[in-house]
């Protein structure tokens, strides 16, 4: 019998986040220990999947099925495909250097390391569900600890106002995807949450033009779609940092992947009938993202609002509904969250060090840690689409994707990635390099070796996946051709 | 054996990318070994390119020495690599100036170790351009170039460097958002990016394409790659980043830039624009002369009026490279005949020959730099009396910059004039008009360095070139005068090509 990989991958971490909560707070390191090595064997294992999954075979694999409410037609039914399978590994890659970078935590580190344990568990259990009750059971759980976390662990200036403003914001949209998920449940007349049959299910064009912008608005919101797009930088900034990672590198996933998996493939003709809707809003993400970005003057922020801008490449993959713009979108997806991830940790490491944030006061941070800047470099060129860097491999083959669908998008669209390189080579000059300014010039601390390990692990997969694109291409488009049969090869 | 035999093409790209993963794990205090361990890696691609020259098949037509292996099969793209008789001079070039440039940078003393890493990537990015047969690998070393010249002009520039970067790479990048753009187009049309398969996808296309013609998207499609290009080389109007980046670069990357960056701009004209648009560039040669003479004259003119030796040199790059684009015009309004070879046969030859000279002259111009720490030609003058070995080499390296006849320039200058005379009568006049004050503003700048009375503040302050300089500057000087006497040593292999693509 085979293991059950993804049952383990989802609650290792819950259940360290529930022991961890049984714990006396004053064991600090075994609280960090258990923390780091609950991620980790997820990390592992994800990777065991990454690597174990037959692109040849495709379709969905590792599968685990539970009866669970069978009246109701609701099982527990994991299993991942060569879109989730990156997502899974995205999520323990984040989750785990999440968990080292905050390893310096002193406030209330028990609590801290629970909350996060149990988020982590949640997304993972949302990528690996194949059951719509279960994907939306595990997408709620994360509200909560989110909201907690930034509200007691976030910067003391905005983190009520971020909090309440990310939670509203997401519940929302969860409210609206949950509306058109059980009008998806009661019109297929089928009795199952199950999301392969729910795909069979045959929905009538009237009934999906009407029921998909309810599905897909209300996840992309999630993924931070434009006009909804403004909780993102402001919960970001306002996040504690191995947080922001979360909620930025995987977090904005869970939405485009949800609004990919529920919206565009249960319902593909009201996707096909709403695309232009999509490009536009995706387009306007991309540019208006960029273009915000630049004219911060808080570090943070303009992460935050890159964050929005390269979201909207996924979401023009998604639109594009061709095999080019969804192979490329899953690719964005891995890529931006493992580049996002790295821009929060080492802004994080900036602010612990400097107590500011805002560009001008910034400066030389070269000199005082060297490898967060190499690392900040390499994660610039992959935000810059620049070749050989990971970005550049997904965005591409969004782009001609796109080209297929709509060439004038592509044209504007690319506007972005000249923006992008004005805003991070402006970010990188101000902060790393320059003079050293007066107030740190008596030193500041170097960055710990767990701070190190986790940008080499995040930086590894950005040129590595720059340099052979297929590592992720062959799994993410070997289930992309499937879907392309769902969407009737467009 | 077989393995590295049928390899050596990958070597030479990639040798320096090792080279510099070893630099990377060794002591940052160690300079002297960073140094000569990044020198001494860097002649095995000379080394493995001269291989390749002597087994270079001139009578067999195509690319040779190729390499094809699967890369991103999602967007059908490969890595396909090979070398023809326009691409391996190119080659010899570039890992030929790479390890004088590594030599001259010798005198660097901050960050050494980084510094090499960078320049020994940018090696592989260079080289990458000049062996892609696959558009698609093509954009990815054409952009991954900018990211190490970047940082080292950002980080081992002058004064103005943060500007100058910025511009740089900001200019390049808009100017390849199009060729980007272009280049997905294509792939879509096409289904792959391998070169020779698109040739023949894309010349063959008819009817209508995104609801236009066919001819309206190439139009647009053309001018794309011709401004991406044009931006890199650079041609006038677009040629601004040019001395800024020069005057702010550190020696060894001003070497490196005119050099061989940017002939990546001309070598992007001969092998995507001229074979995959010919009727497009048929169509516009008449502005790319005019552009070229614009070079021609106003680089000339600009370099007359400066007073800052680094920028004289700058703008004579913009003067000189228009000669290499006057020779493109040529072959694009009369491709297939014999002026067109001629000419093509002088622009490529330009494209060396001004590597040769370019790098020769900014090395110089860097030596006395390093010395006197000004640049302002009035400061100096009869610096030949302190400095007669100095003095001669850069008479010598100026001459064939001007064009003296014996020595390279000439017969590549020549040979684009002749082939472009039946062609452009009238353009061709107007740009000798450019090659006069070409004379004129050497001779100047020679003047005021070496001639006139002598500025007594130098008197024991300028020490006479040293051996590693002269290590430098001797293999320029040797090639100079090589192909100013026996140019078929080269141009054997350029017609060759040429005759066979155009």
């Amino acid at each position: 019998m085979q293991l059950p990989f993804l049952s383990i991958i989802i609650f290792s971490p819950i259940l360290a986040g529930v022991l961890i909560f049984l714990l006396p707070g004053r064991l600090t390191r075994l609280i960090k220990s258990l923390a780091l090595a609950a991620t980790g064997v997820s990390l592992a294992l994800s990777l065991v999947v990454y690597f174990g999954y037959d692109t040849t075979a495709g379709g969905y694999q590792f599968l685990e099925k539970i009866a669970w409410l069978p009246s109701l037609g609701i099982n527990y039914l994991v299993g991942v495909d060569g879109i989730s399978a990156p997502m899974v590994l995205l999520t323990g890659l984040v989750a785990s250097t999440g968990v080292m970078i905050s390893w310096g935590v002193s406030e209330r580190p028990k609590e801290f390391f629970g909350f996060l344990l149990i988020l982590a568990g949640s997304v993972f259990g949302v990528f690996a569900s194949m059951d719509l009750f279960m994907l939306f059971f595990f997408f709620e759980i994360a509200v909560f600890p989110k909201f907690l976390m930034i509200t007691i662990w976030g910067w003391p200036k905005t983190r009520v106002y971020g909090a309440m403003k990310l939670t509203l914001y997401l519940f929302i949209g969860s409210v609206i995807a949950l509306i058109g998920a059980l009008a998806i449940y009661t019109g297929s007349g089928l009795h199952t949450f199950d999301l392969n049959l729910l795909q069979t299910a045959n929905f009538s064009f009237e009934f999906q033009r009407l029921w998909f912008p309810f599905v897909f608005l209300g996840f992309a919101i999630l993924a931070g779609i434009f006009p909804f797009h403004s909780w993102a930088p402001d919960g970001h900034v306002a996040a504690p940092t191995a947080i922001s990672m979360l909620l930025a590198g995987v977090e904005m996933k869970v939405g485009a992947f949800a609004a990919l998996r529920v919206g565009i493939l249960l319902l593909p003709d009201g996707a096909k009938y709403w695309s232009w809707l999509i490009i536009i809003l995706g387009v306007i993400n991309v540019v208006y993202g960029a273009v915000i970005a630049l004219i911060q003057s808080d570090f943070k922020y303009v992460i935050g609002f890159s964050s929005v801008s390269h979201m909207g490449l996924v979401l023009l993959g998604f639109a594009s509904l061709n095999a080019n713009g969804l192979t490329g979108a899953g690719m964005q997806m891995f890529s931006h969250g493992v580049m996002t991830a790295m821009f929060f940790a080492i802004v994080g490491m900036v602010y612990d060090r400097t107590h500011t944030r805002e560009l001008s006061k910034l400066g030389g941070m070269m000199k005082i840690m060297p490898f967060a800047g190499v690392g900040f470099i390499i994660a610039g060129l992959v935000s810059m689409g620049m070749p050989g860097f990971s970005g550049f491999a997904a965005e591409f083959p969004i782009f001609m994707g796109l080209w297929q669908k709509s060439p004038v998008a592509a044209i504007v669209a690319v506007l972005g990635v000249i923006v992008t390189a004005a805003y991070i080579l402006r970010v990188v000059g101000q902060v790393f390099f320059g003079a050293v300014p007066a107030e740190f010039e008596k030193g500041l601390p170097g960055i710990s070796v767990l701070d190190k390990i986790s940008i080499a692990i995040l930086a590894v997969f950005m040129v590595g996946i720059g340099i052979f694109p297929s590592l992720l291409s062959s799994l993410v488009g070997s289930s992309v051709q499937q879907a392309l049969a769902v969407l009737g090869g467009v | 054996m077989d393995f590295i035999g049928q390899h050596l093409l990958s070597i030479i790209l990639f040798l320096p990318v090792l080279a510099a993963l070893i630099v990377f794990c060794l002591p940052a205090g160690r300079v002297k070994l960073i140094r000569w361990v990044a020198f001494l890696a860097s002649l095995i691609p000379l080394g493995v390119t001269i291989y390749l020259w002597i087994q270079f098949q001139q009578a067999e037509s195509g690319f040779q020495f190729q390499e094809q292996a699967a890369w991103f099969p999602a967007i059908s793209s490969t890595y396909h690599i090979g070398v023809d008789g326009l691409s391996l001079p190119m080659v010899l070039l570039t890992t030929l100036l790479v390890p004088l440039a590594l030599l001259a940078s010798f005198s660097i003393t901050d960050r050494v170790k980084t510094y090499m890493i960078l320049f020994l990537l940018l090696e592989t990015g260079m080289l990458g351009v000049f062996v892609s047969l696959d558009l698609l690998l093509f954009f990815v070393f054409w952009e991954i170039g900018l990211v190490p010249m970047y940082f080292l002009i950002n980080q081992w520039g002058g004064e103005n460097r943060n500007y100058a970067s910025l511009k740089f790479i900001l200019y390049t990048m808009a100017g390849s958002l199009g060729l980007l753009l272009s280049i997905q187009l294509i792939g879509v049309v096409a289904g792959t990016f391998d070169l020779p398969r698109v040739m023949e996808v894309w010349n063959n296309l008819q009817g209508t394409l995104l609801g236009l013609p066919v001819a309206t998207v190439k139009a647009v499609a053309f001018w794309a790659f011709v401004i991406a290009f044009a931006i890199k080389v650079p041609v006038w109007p677009f040629h601004t980043w040019l001395p800024d980046a020069h005057t702010e670069a550190p020696t060894p990357g001003s070497m490196i830039l005119a050099g061989v960056l940017l002939k990546l701009g001309a070598y992007g004209f001969l092998r995507l624009v001229l074979p995959l648009f010919p009727q497009e560039a048929h169509k516009y040669a008449g502005g790319l002369v005019f552009l070229a003479v614009m070079a021609i004259i106003f680089g000339a003119f600009a370099a007359f009026g400066q007073r800052d030796f680094k920028k004289l040199v700058a703008y004579s790059s913009v003067n000189h490279m228009g000669f290499v684009v006057l020779g493109i015009a040529v072959a694009a309004a009369a491709a297939g005949t014999q002026h067109a070879t001629l000419a093509l046969n002088g622009a490529v030859l330009q494209m060396f020959n001004h590597g040769l000279s370019a790098a020769g002259m900014f090395f110089l111009v860097g030596v006395l730099y390093e010395r006197a720490h000004t640049r302002n030609l009035d400061d100096f003058g009869g610096l030949f009396a302190l400095m007669p070995v100095y003095g001669g080499l850069l008479i010598f390296i100026s001459m064939a910059s001007l064009g003296l006849p014996g020595l390279n320039g000439f017969v590549s200058e020549f040979l684009v004039v002749r082939g472009a005379w039946p062609v452009f009568t009238a353009a061709t006049a107007l740009s000798m008009l450019g090659l006069l004050f070409t004379g004129a503003y050497i001779l100047i700048g020679l003047r005021k360095v070496l001639h006139g009375p002598l500025n007594t503040r130098w008197v024991d302050h300028l020490k006479e070139i040293n051996l590693r300089e002269l290590a430098v500057i001797i293999p320029l000087v040797g090639l100079i005068l090589l192909t100013g006497i026996w140019p078929a040593w080269i141009l054997g292999m350029i017609n060759q090509a040429v005759t066979l693509l155009f």
